[in-house]
């Protein structure tokens, strides 16, 4: 059995460690603290943390002013409200103001399962990516969640968009995994094309990398967990080396991973692309596993795409 | 230990060539918010030169207290005042809104000293400055938070959550001030979106209200001293103004929210404001 953990799950506890080592964190939720998991914090420290209510604008423009009084806030919701509900707040008073705010959110993609597309966020990293100052982040697993958590404290002031999951990711990483934001880590290396995947679907990718090993098809394989600022390098050298990408998210195909790759490549290395995500529709209710095998986010058309691409790569 | 009366004929003074400075920055930069600036002129030099604790040599002295102008476009007066006060150099004045300075269309914390956040999308300066009385309150800090609101911008949403926030964590280190200057962009706020009764409505969310002529030095630093006595609640004050005061042909005007003054209207103002 492959071991498992919720991002989420992860966030909740480690939010309780960092707030032990640093009296300076304050975490804001609307209502949702039980599911973001900030409820741990709650407990821990009632005087630093504040229940906004159902008020995701308000919430994020507090945070700011707390930042701008000298706390680090983390600020939690569904992924959906964070970055939908309060966008002008984030722009304004978070990325113009260049407060040291970070949004963590929850229940993002297509895996928040039976609630329906009001609640599903599969347009969240695209609403954040057009945002200057912001940076993106998407943790492949709990072990990386905990690391970028660490990294993000210590190392950064800025705003930045964490985006966690209901859904439990199987474990990638171990506990000497170094995160650094803006550098893509090449899981496999191969030799005639290239995955690169955020979040639930670096696992798919490596399992797909696995299956089409044994077909005799050699592919690299890359987290590139901070989206942005994207790491080029890792693009440019993935397209040189191996000459056709395969994107994978549990998002739209527009805004997010797969956009932000095909800007590099169209402008310095273009190669055969194929970008694997929610093609531009709402979701619908349902199981996590089952959603996930409907829109094809599954290690099967991940192994097809690259068998595609790696054709039209021939052909070119 | 309200103003005395020699003082508030220095201060009469200093809000006159405030308006001055104001109506020549707005003229040489050909565009921004006239009315709205001239309306909150007697509310800001009250604030700082009465009640605000603050350092322009050192901008980001912890204990300062805090100013919001949340109604952003009213920058121009907080320019002015600053560069009086010694924040920044009074030269940046003449260069308003213009390519590559200092000084933006709507305050820019990053750019200008002084500025304590961003602002120019309306109706989120009283959840910032919430945020900032919490920071204070976790700290067991003694500086104050004050926010300057329109009376349009409170139609905005937003403005109402922050309104239950203020009182839900009992921020009575917060005063807001609502520029009542009656009007809004495209006509007068009880037209377009009537806000009243605003005095009840405020007092229905938790806080306390006061109620203050906007344009009257002694009513206003009534006003905050009192404000400042209240225990266990935020204090909003509702100040009545009138948008373009100072300026007969611009007082009570829609048609000068947001264009500025041409030379000959520079001219003819500066001669009633002598
Ligand atoms: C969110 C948002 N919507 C619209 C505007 C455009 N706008 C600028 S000023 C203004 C009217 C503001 O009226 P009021 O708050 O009464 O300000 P004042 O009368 O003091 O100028 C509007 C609609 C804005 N700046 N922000
Ligand atoms: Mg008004």
């Amino acid at each position: 059995m492959v071991k498992k953990l919720g991002t989420r799950d992860v966030y909740g506890e480690v939010l309780v460690r960092l707030g032990q080592q640093n009296p300076n964190i304050v975490v804001l939720d609307a209502d949702l603290s039980c599911s973001t998991r900030t409820c741990k914090f709650a407990e821990a420290f009632p005087e630093r943390f504040f229940n906004m209510g159902i008020a995701e604008q308000d919430m994020i423009s507090t945070a700011a002013g707390l930042a701008a009084a000298g706390k680090i806030a983390f600020v939690s919701t569904f992924a959906v409200f964070a970055t939908g509900r309060a966008w002008d707040q984030i722009r304004q008073s978070l990325c113009y103001s260049q407060q040291n705010v970070k949004i963590v959110a929850s229940h993002s993609g297509i895996t928040v399962g039976e609630d329906s597309a009001t609640h599903q966020a599969n347009e969240d990293i695209s609403l954040m990516r057009n945002l200057p100052n912001m940076s993106i982040i998407v943790p492949a697993d709990g072990i990386e969640t905990e690391k970028a958590l660490e990294y993000l404290v210590k190392y950064d002031n800025r705003p930045v968009y964490l985006r966690l999951s209901r859904y439990k990711f199987p474990v990638i990483f171990d506990s000497q995994y170094v995160f650094r934001k803006g550098k893509a880590i090449v899981l496999e290396e191969g030799t005639e094309a290239t995955v690169i995947a955020i979040g639930l679907m670096v696992s798919r990718a490596l399992e797909a990398q696995q299956m089409l090993k044994e077909q005799g098809i050699s592919v690299r394989v890359i987290n590139m967990s901070t989206i942005k600022p994207i790491d080029r390098e890792a693009i440019i050298s993935a397209a040189q080396e191996t000459g056709a990408v395969v994107t994978a998210e549990e998002h739209s195909i527009i805004g997010g991973l797969g956009s932000a790759v095909a800007e590099v490549l169209s402008e310095q290395c273009p190669v055969p692309l194929k970008r694997i995500g929610i093609k531009d529709c709402f979701g619908i209710s349902g199981d996590a596993d089952e959603l996930l095998n409907y829109y094809g986010l599954n290690a099967q058309s991940i192994v097809q795409s690259v068998k595609e691409i790696i054709d039209k790569k021939k052909k070119v | 230990m309200s103003l005395p009366e020699n003082k508030i004929l220095e201060l009469k003074e200093i809000a006159r060539q405030l308006r001055v400075e104001v109506l020549k920055m707005l003229t040489l930069a050909g565009s921004g918010h006239t009315g709205g600036s001239l309306s909150i002129i007697e509310i800001l030099v009250t604030l700082y030169f009465f009640k605000l604790r603050y350092d322009p040599k050192n901008p980001t002295w912890p204990d300062r207290d805090r100013f919001v102008l949340s109604k952003g476009h009213g920058a121009p007066a907080l320019y002015a005042i600053l560069a009086r006060l010694g924040y920044f150099n009074e030269a940046e004045l003449k260069k308003l809104r213009k390519i590559n300075e200092m000084l933006q269309g709507h305050p820019y914390n990053i750019s200008t000293p002084g500025i304590e956040i961003s602002t120019g999308s309306l109706g989120q300066g009283l959840s910032a400055a919430n945020g900032m009385a919490l920071a204070a309150k976790l700290d067991k800090a003694k500086w104050r938070v004050y926010v300057l609101m329109g009376d349009g911008e409170t139609q905005e949403g937003q403005i109402w959550e922050a309104a239950m926030t203020a009182a839900h964590y009992h921020l009575d280190n917060l005063c807001g001030i609502i520029d009542a200057n009656k009007l809004q962009i495209d006509g007068s706020v009880c037209e377009i979106m009537n806000v009243e009764p605003m005095k009840e409505k405020w007092e229905a969310f938790g806080w306390q209200v006061l109620e203050a002529d906007g344009h009257n030095l002694h009513s206003l630093s009534t006003a905050f001293d009192q404000c400042e006595k209240i225990k266990g609640k935020p204090c909003m004050i509702i100040a009545h103004t009138v948008k373009g005061k100072g300026v007969s042909f611009m007082e009570g005007k829609v048609g000068y929210h947001g264009v500025a003054p041409t030379e000959e209207e520079l001219e003819k103002a500066l001669l009633e404001l002598r």
